[in-house]
């Protein structure tokens, strides 16, 4: 019974570990590439035993890549601030206190979350261009701000239905305003909320794609774009390449890596725990 | 005495919403307003580089979506696309999730690594697959393939809506693992055992005690999932650029020909507005099933 249960056990595990290594494959694929020589990197039959070296990475570091990963920080920090300094106050209102028609609120913010941009892409467009914002990195934030500010709002709610209604009462017997309600309770009880909302947020304005390549160009291109300029490009360029995806991957794969227990909750908008 | 009542409680009802507002306001100005304009200009004809082209076309832009080749292969690729990532990657989630929910050695670490996909940049993943994985000449996969005959296939221009199922799999089969997984945490082992005791095989326990208990989580993860695919953007425009000829053109990519490659602005709203019809369909699904799950989280 015992050895039959340990044989189950390695055989599950050796299935889940072929599985997990096809999946994980392509990314440890790109760093194994990404420390390769060119010439190492499209030989054919492929290199598999090789000298590591950083060649790649000073060549990327050194060259014209830091200003797109410096604009995707900008954008995505601003954004976040913004969808938390908003959405903050906006997920109080809908769980502590909840206003009217809360139910309707919520959807509709989840609702234009999930607006196709091709519902709105055309007029902000034509907006950005005629105020002279296209290619700007403060236009760009404003619209990951809209992208993820609904999601926020409905994350930030789920942490804050989970705080006790007492503490609020006997805040409120003391007299306690408002403000200090919010800064007082409410932003220390939720600051994994906080932290959970953000890192969605960056995730998602980090990767993103389809404004940064029609609203920006050169000035505020982001991370994605700098990888953009490698599809067209001819010969020996794959160790280039993918020590940049490395590089442009790297801070959302770490920080997924390290908040792995928030990740579910905010891809889920707070309904799974 | 009740006026001041009455007014009291109207502060008081401005107090709750106020904090509301400006989120409310910020998402409202954004997102309602430009789609209103968007339902304007598709009335119009008007491309941003023929000057004094804008005048009211009425139907005109609705009508040669209809009769359109081009839309009517974007909806199918769209449809195609988001069905067969979504259905694949479900049914890979549930496997590795229930791997993973099971005793095995190094669970955590499989966990972690089993991740990367979805957390990788698309466009950092796509450009991976096509250059360094699937490249005829240099890539791992060809040659790995070569005993079997496949060595010189050029996937990305041969079987280019395979290779962008393919790369769309790889990233979301970590995302339903995820939610199936904490569907599977949420199970009580002692049900199990004791259908075990019962004696229920492995597959009726699974087809009468996990299944449905998982499913919430299955269409939620599977309804989500289907919202970000509908919208895949980055691997097409990496791996493809929608074709070769319009073979892996979908809804949004065909936007982004008709309103940046052809600035025909009357036309792409025309596509935003049909685009919209079809996802708000979908989101209310997805919304319902948020809805019955938060119900159930409240009840536990």
């Amino acid at each position: 019974m015992e050895s039959t249960g340990f044989r189950s056990k390695l055989l599950k595990s050796a299935l889940g570990w072929l599985v997990v290594f096809i999946f994980f494959f392509p990314v440890l694929w790109m760093w194994l590439e990404a420390l390769k020589t060119e010439p190492q990197a499209a030989s054919s039959p492929p290199t598999i035993f090789f000298v590591p070296t950083l060649e790649e990475f000073q060549t990327v570091l050194s060259g014209d890549f830091p200003p797109f990963f410096i604009n995707s920080a900008i954008a995505s920090i601003l954004s976040t601030f913004l969808v938390v300094a908003l959405g903050l106050p906006a997920a109080y209102a809908l769980a502590i206190r909840p206003v009217k028609r809360t139910r309707d609120v919520l959807f509709f913010f989840i609702s234009t979350r999930f607006l196709p941009f091709a519902a709105s892409l055309v007029p902000l467009y034509l907006l950005a261009r005629d105020l002279q914002l296209l290619d700007n990195i403060f236009a760009l934030a404003l619209i990951y701000t809209t992208i993820n500010l609904p999601l926020g709002v409905w994350l930030l709610r789920s942490f804050l239905l989970e705080i006790p209604p007492d503490l609020f009462e006997a805040a409120r017997v003391d007299g306690a305003q408002f403000r200090h309600e919010i800064l007082r309770i409410v932003v220390p009880l939720i600051a994994p909320g906080i932290a959970a909302t953000s890192l969605i947020c960056l995730i998602f304005s980090w990767n993103e794609f389809f404004y940064a390549v029609n609203f920006t160009s050169s000035e505020a291109a982001t991370a994605p774009l700098f990888l953009v300029s490698f599809i067209s490009g001819r010969g020996l360029f794959y160790a280039k390449l993918a020590a940049a995806a490395t590089l442009a991957s790297l801070p959302v794969l770490l920080a997924g890596w390290i908040a792995q227990k928030q990740l579910i909750r905010g891809l889920t908008m707070g309904a799974v725990k | 005495m009740r006026a001041t009542a009455a007014s009291a409680l109207g502060r008081e009802a401005w107090a709750r919403r106020l904090p509301l507002l400006p989120a409310f306001i910020y998402v409202f100005l954004v997102t309602q307003i430009p789609f209103v304009l968007t339902i304007y200009y598709s009335f119009f004809s008007w491309n941003l580089l023929k000057p004094g082209s804008f005048h009211f076309a009425g139907l005109e832009n609705y009508g040669s979506i209809f009769t359109n080749e081009s839309i009517r292969i974007a909806v199918w690729n769209t449809v195609l696309l988001t069905i067969s990532v979504i259905g694949i990657s479900v049914v890979l989630g549930l496997a590795v999730a229930m791997i993973l929910n099971s005793e095995v050695f190094g669970k955590g670490l499989m966990r972690t690594l089993m991740i990367a996909p979805f957390l990788i940049m698309p466009t950092a993943g796509a450009l991976i697959w096509k250059d360094t994985l699937l490249n005829p000449l240099f890539g791992l996969l060809p040659y790995l393939l070569t005993p079997f005959g496949l060595g010189r296939v050029d996937w990305v221009n041969q079987y280019p809506m395979v290779t962008v199922v393919t790369v769309e799999v790889w990233r979301w089969t970590p995302f339903m693992m995820l939610i199936i997984l904490a569907g599977l945490q949420s199970q009580n082992p002692e049900v199990l055992e004791a259908a075990r005791v019962d004696g229920a095989n492995a597959v009726q326990s699974f087809r009468r005690i996990t299944l449905p208990l998982v499913r919430p989580f299955i269409e939620l993860g599977a309804l989500l999932g289907s919202l970000f695919v509908v919208q895949t953007f980055d691997s097409i425009f990496m791996l493809t650029f929608g074709g070769p000829g319009e073979d892996t053109t979908n809804i949004p990519f065909l936007l982004y020909l008709v309103a940046f490659q052809g600035f025909s602005i009357g036309e792409a709203s025309a596509i935003g507005v049909v685009a919209v019809i079809i996802t708000t369909i979908v989101a209310t699904l997805a919304l319902r099933t948020l809805f019955s799950i938060f119900q159930i989280e409240a009840r536990r």
